[in-house]
């Protein structure tokens, strides 16, 4: 593996984008049959430099070696030709075509009489079977695969024409354990074979668990190129943000010693609330100044219960009351009338507007508050945005920029800002920290804690138990659409107890049928 | 790939003002190829007596107006993400009740204004049902507003009982042919309402209201943005616009034509749309774009004529120009372009060592 010259090699690549310099002189290595993470801050350049190598983004100044012939590329399927395959975070297929289509599309076998099925099929077996997907039905729709097996089956697709180098871009972000395990597995193969694999995470195990080298990047800057084994997690870390992880972690465990005892009047109390089909009867308290964790599994009813509370889906049962008055909340507008804000787990259709900027973004909820007849002033808008980029530390911190061009973090936490402008008194965060990286969970985890601290009601989402730990000074554990238990937060708690809960519940359940 | 369309869009900003631009390029050329005919056609003629402005160039601006009031409408309801086919069956709507009334009233200036707010009172009406069906039934814009195209049209058959109506109202053909400073009144008149409107949606909220449910609905939803009623205003408003078009329409003859009045302008309407920068898919829009989509769409039904296209040749000439000022507009297009030339000379390249 040392001994090979490297397959990929670019050197003080800079690319500029109007205002910011996205990428400053970074080098880039890649060596045949070696997995070599990209690791850094959303925002860091990751993205750039693949799209940079690929030929996506042309670049300013540096060189790029290509099997040590220096190249530029005009697209990624140029980028394909020359034997450098990309697969994107999301999974670019055809969900309403078959598999063995989509492996094959645009390189379908073609016989005197047009397409010949039956060799395009064989051809797409055969990928599929190198990658061990021999059992697919080639002539089922795609959209009969889970999304994990659709990952598997995009990057067969990229399979197809023999790349000496795949770039895996965030391929595990929507998957579980089990399907990570199967992915490396296959990735593993891929190594085996010779072929370098370029791969993009933000989760620090799975780096551990599949990479031989690691190159960092912070703010467009190459920090350091590193062998896997020789990185220690915390200093990986500490390199990615470039601060001491230290100070990071204490935050959490000020929080979680701080418990706060609930007082008084609640702020929202409801009884029996629920919808059919989606959430069951549920009764629950929130009160001033406290965060409330809402912890289970995927799809165990988390952010029913959270839509239902912001009336974003119409409940079918059950009586809000809020501030001790019987409220009805039927849809967002009300909602946020009656000072609540949700912000949703699908940031990228349910959260930010893509083509309209930062700010009009930020002021979106407040405007739509005050209504369309009582414009904010430009002024204002002004004002609002700056307070809000300032406070949550959004960079790059320019008001007049499409939103879709900030990384994912960023757009968090412009998110979190809209929210925030509307001065609400209780506050639904549904994953607020999913698919962004260490930095920015910690400083929207602050900016959670400083919320609660002003009084503000908080209810936090999140799949990471550690994380709603962390911040909960309650914690109600769904499970199967229903509310299974209500914990006190306290130094004895930790995820393995919420884990216990919600497997014990089972076994209880396996108990009573005997 | 996805990254070069969104790079474009994001310089969508520069391309808006680039769009529009080659449609006044688009307005410049057709007088241009007009005064190659004729050198006197830009000529503006001043008569003495009544001290009107006269000329092929205020005859485009008095053409242009019905234009203006259904491409401004139709540019609020593409801005959600919508689209209203029925503008042209509820201009006659609105030609077709004028005409009826103004039949058996006397010919004074009450019953004009009269005649005028049953008019536009109805063709808002008609609107409000697409926005009705639009926002609160939630069936698709392009359904809901074909049915209305095609019931508008029955409608104002049965309101004139298949005839096409005449009537007497100086008042009411003031507003087509009267002139105020010299300037047809009809087009001082469209312009101060595509002022308004202008106000109305970019001074206030309801311009990043409607973008905003344009570009993502759910999302504008869950931040607290009201789609329903936002939607049932916009097709509201296109409906009253068309009824003023209608109006506009009729009282210059004084005439409505059932089968003919406001036939198909629905198309000119979403022709000027596009050609002032607004995408179909909803999103920004340009309301300023869309009166030089309306100006040019007028200057080349008056081309056509001056230059004796054959009738029955007018509609692909429109189209041909058409399509190629959204040939030159579309950036993709221009990309495409550059793209092969790139690839061509890089495979040349790589074909020589070989």
């Amino acid at each position: 593996m040392t001994g090979a010259p490297p397959i990929v090699e670019m050197k003080d690549i800079s690319i500029s984008f109007p205002g910011v310099k996205a990428l400053d002189e970074v080098d880039f290595r890649l060596f045949p049959g070696e997995v070599h993470t990209l690791m850094g801050e959303n925002g860091a350049g990751k993205s750039t430099l693949i799209k940079a190598l690929t030929g996506v983004y042309k670049i300013d100044s540096g060189e790029i070696l290509v099997d040590g012939e220096e190249r530029r590329f005009g697209g990624t399927a140029d980028a394909q030709a020359a034997g450098i395959a990309t697969v994107y975070q999301e999974v670019n297929l055809c969900s309403n075509l078959s598999i063995g289509e989509n492996v094959m599309l645009g390189h379908e076998v073609r016989g005197p009489f047009g397409i010949n099925w039956k060799a395009t099929h064989r051809a797409a077996a055969e990928v599929l079977s190198t990658l061990g997907l021999d059992h697919l039905d080639l002539r089922r729709p795609l959209s009969t695969l889970s999304l994990a097996v659709q990952q598997l089956v995009a990057i067969s697709r990229a399979m197809i024409t023999k790349p000496k180098v795949l770039i895996l871009d965030e391929p595990t972000s929507s998957l579980d354990a089990n399907e990570v395990a199967n992915l490396f597995t296959v990735i593993r193969r891929l190594r085996g074979q010779g072929v370098a694999i370029l791969f993009v995470t933000h989760f620090l195990d799975q780096v551990y668990m599949i990479s031989d080298r690691i190159t960092v990047l912070r703010n467009g800057a190459f920090v350091g190129e590193y062998p896997t084994r020789e990185l220690d997690r915390t200093t990986l870390i500490s390199k990615m943000i470039g601060k001491d992880f230290a100070t990071l972690r204490s935050l959490g465990s000020e929080r979680q010693s701080h418990h706060y005892e609930p007082r008084g009047e609640p702020l929202l109390r409801a009884e029996d609330l629920g919808r059919k089909g989606s959430t069951e009867p549920t009764d629950l308290e929130l009160h001033q100044g406290e965060v409330l964790g809402l912890a289970g599994l995927l799809g165990s009813g988390r952010t029913e219960l959270a839509r239902l509370l912001y009336g974003a889906d119409r409940p079918d049962s059950g009586t809000v009351w809020l501030r001790g008055k019987k409220t009805d909340i039927h849809n967002p507008t009300s909602a946020l009338g009656h000072r609540i804000a949700f912000s949703s787990e699908n940031r990228r259709d349910e959260g930010i507007i893509r083509d309209l900027t930062v700010r009009e973004n930020l002021v979106l909820a407040v405007q739509a508050k005050r209504g369309w007849f009582r414009p904010l002033t430009r002024k204002e808008q002004d004002a609002l945005t700056r307070k809000y980029l300032t406070e949550l530390n959004v960079r790059p911190a320019d008001p007049e920029r499409p939103i879709k061009f900030l990384s994912g973090g960023n757009q968090q936490k412009v998110l979190l800002g809209r929210w925030l402008a509307t001065e609400p008194d209780l506050l639904i965060l549904d994953e607020p920290t999913r698919g962004i990286d260490v930095g920015a969970k910690a400083e929207i985890q602050a900016a959670v804690a400083a919320l609660a601290a002003k009084g503000v009601a908080v209810v936090f989402i999140s799949s990471e138990l550690e994380e709603v730990v962390r911040l909960s000074d309650r914690i109600i554990v769904m499970k199967d659409h229903r509310k299974l238990a209500e914990l006190e937060n306290g130094p004895h708690v930790t995820a393995e107890t919420i884990v216990a809960v919600i497997a014990d519940e089972g076994d209880d359940e396996e108990g009573d049928t005997e | 790939m996805t990254d070069v369309a969104s790079r474009i869009a994001a310089n969508r900003g520069a391309i808006v003002r680039n769009q529009a631009f080659w449609g006044v390029i688009a307005i410049v050329l057709l007088l241009a190829i007009n005064v190659i005919k004729d050198p006197g056609y830009l000529a503006i003629g001043y008569n003495d007596e009544t001290g009107h402005l006269s000329g092929n160039l205020i005859d485009i601006l008095r053409a242009s107006a019905p234009i203006l009031m259904i491409a401004v409408g139709m540019c609020l309801v593409v801005a959600t993400s919508g689209i209203d086919l029925s503008v042209g069956s509820i201009m006659v709507v609105a030609g077709a009740v004028s005409m009826e009334l103004l039949r058996g009233m006397d010919g004074t200036a009450g019953n004009a204004a009269l005649t005028l707010a049953i008019a536009l009172g109805i063709a808002t009406a008609l609107g409000a049902v697409n926005g009705i069906l639009v926002s609160v039934v939630g069936l698709q814009p392009f359904i809901s507003t074909l049915v209305m195209m095609l019931a508008g049209r029955g409608i104002a058959k049965v309101i004139t009982g298949g005839q096409n109506t005449t009537a007497d109202n100086d008042s009411f053909a003031w507003l087509a042919n009267g002139y105020v400073v010299g300037i047809p009144v009809v087009f001082l008149l469209s312009m101060a309402i595509v002022a308004l409107v202008w106000v109305l949606v970019r001074r206030s909220a309801l311009g990043l209201m409607l973008e905003a449910i344009g570009m993502d609905s759910r999302a504008s939803r869950l931040a607290g943005v009201k789609r329903r009623s936002l939607q049932l205003t916009v097709y509201s408003a296109s409906g009253l616009l068309a009824g003023v078009a209608g109006v506009f329409a009729t009282a210059s003859v004084m005439t409505v034509d059932v089968s003919r009045t406001g036939y198909q302008l629905e198309l000119d309407a979403i022709l000027a749309v596009v050609i002032g920068g607004t995408s179909l898919a909803g999103g920004k829009f340009s309301i300023g774009g869309a009166v030089i989509g309306g100006l040019l769409i007028a200057t080349l039904d008056k081309t056509v004529v001056f230059l004796g296209v054959p009738a029955s040749a007018t509609p692909a000439f429109k189209a041909i120009v058409i399509v190629v000022l959204c040939l030159l507009q579309s950036e993709r297009v221009r990309n495409l372009f550059r793209n092969r030339r790139a690839l061509r000379a890089q495979s040349q390249k790589e074909v020589v060592p070989a």
